[in-house]
């Protein structure tokens, strides 16, 4: 087994709040200087500039995983990732039947493009990414694993936008594979407010909005290799894979 | 008033819970955050919201809420509905927004 060093959170320019420099290609470039083994793509409501990241990743050997920041009807935001490109793919139709239709205002919000890998503008979103889906977070969830993926309720300390702020506690019969805490949240600290979530497997990463970001919240997994599966059974903690947030 | 008064009066919808329509009414809370609700909502108010998940059950229990009115015509989950018949916490319904039937509540409570 070995540590890889992950960062299971980052927007890229397709995000309205990401930054334009946020671009395939400086992700991964920074991810590299960072040291980062593992990066997690996760866009507003959306996996459109996925593609191109994981394949830039492939050629640095940085392990992309794919997916998205969901934000649910009762405006609970929750990590999804997939394993194939099918998976992916069918995610996003999920997305794209249940965003509502509220066009993006370029100037109040920013702009919501994807880049190929020389940075050319291949799509513009038109509807406002930020904006809730009209599927509860129970859906979503089930939506996530009909698809055999990870779903992680996002940045739990948080007050508004995670499932405790927005919900008051972590409903018991929701099916979630890990649960994420913010980038200056302390996990020790956090479990003495909510002893109740102690078994449960908790990942960080940096929620970088900017280049600079990158990295700055770390999840180190034990694994063979980096991999969807096994990054999954470090998650679900059943054999030798483990994760450790570290500060 | 109970809650039974407060559907009159105002023309609500009992979705659910109706074995509760005998609780008192004394005051009300507007949020759609619900650790705000397990904050800060005292026992007793009815609860005006468009959040329609389980845990509004829950939290209405645990804060002895007298009702839940659901506003813009939204309905319940089914499990939440399940959960109002099993507390006998009544779901109502109208398809007034918060704002408006905040303020008729309010009007009535306080009248």
């Amino acid at each position: 087994m070995k540590k890889f060093r992950a960062d299971l959170h980052i927007h890229t320019v397709l995000s309205p709040c990401g930054d334009l420099g946020m671009s395939p290609d400086v992700i991964i470039a920074r991810a590299k200087e960072m040291q980062l083994d593992i990066i997690g793509i996760t866009d507003h409501n959306s996996t459109r500039q996925c593609r191109v990241v994981k394949e830039l990743g492939e050629i640095s050997g940085i392990f992309v995983l794919s997916g998205s920041e969901v934000t649910t009807k009762e405006e609970v935001h929750c990590l999804a990732f997939f394993e194939t490109d099918k998976q992916l793919f069918d995610f996003q139709g999920f997305l794209d039947k249940h965003l509502p239709d509220i066009p993006n205002d370029v100037n109040r919000f920013g702009h919501q493009v994807a880049v190929d890998a020389e940075n050319n503008i291949s799509f513009t979103e038109e509807r406002i990414l930020t904006s809730a889906l009209n599927k509860s977070i129970d859906q979503v969830e089930a939506e996530v694993h009909r698809l055999n993926g990870l779903f992680i309720p996002a940045h739990i300390d948080k007050t508004r936008f995670s499932v405790i702020g927005q919900l008051g506690f972590l409903p018991p019969d929701l099916k979630v594979d890990a649960l994420e805490i913010s980038p200056f949240c302390r996990q020790d600290e956090f479990l003495s407010r909510h002893p109740v979530l102690r078994n449960f497997t908790f990942v960080s990463g940096s929620d970088a909005h900017y280049p600079e970001q990158i990295g700055k919240r770390v999840t180190v997994f034990e694994l063979r290799h980096p991999g969807f599966r096994e990054i999954r059974e470090a998650m679900h903690a059943t054999g030798p894979w483990r994760t450790e947030i570290i500060n | 008033m109970d809650v039974s008064e407060l559907v009159t009066r105002l023309g609500l919808i009992v979705i659910g819970g109706e074995k509760g329509l005998d609780r008192e009414i004394t005051g009300g809370y507007t949020s759609d955050l619900l650790s705000d609700v397990m904050g800060h909502a005292r026992s007793g108010s009815v609860w005006i919201t468009l959040q329609t998940h389980k845990n509004v059950m829950a939290i209405a229990s645990l804060k002895e809420l007298s009702a839940i009115v659901l506003v813009k015509g939204y309905q319940p989950e089914a499990d939440m509905l399940v959960q109002s018949n099993i507390e006998g916490i009544p779901v109502l319904g109208t398809e007034e927004e918060a704002f408006e039937i905040s303020g008729k509540i309010y009007k009535h409570l306080n009248g």
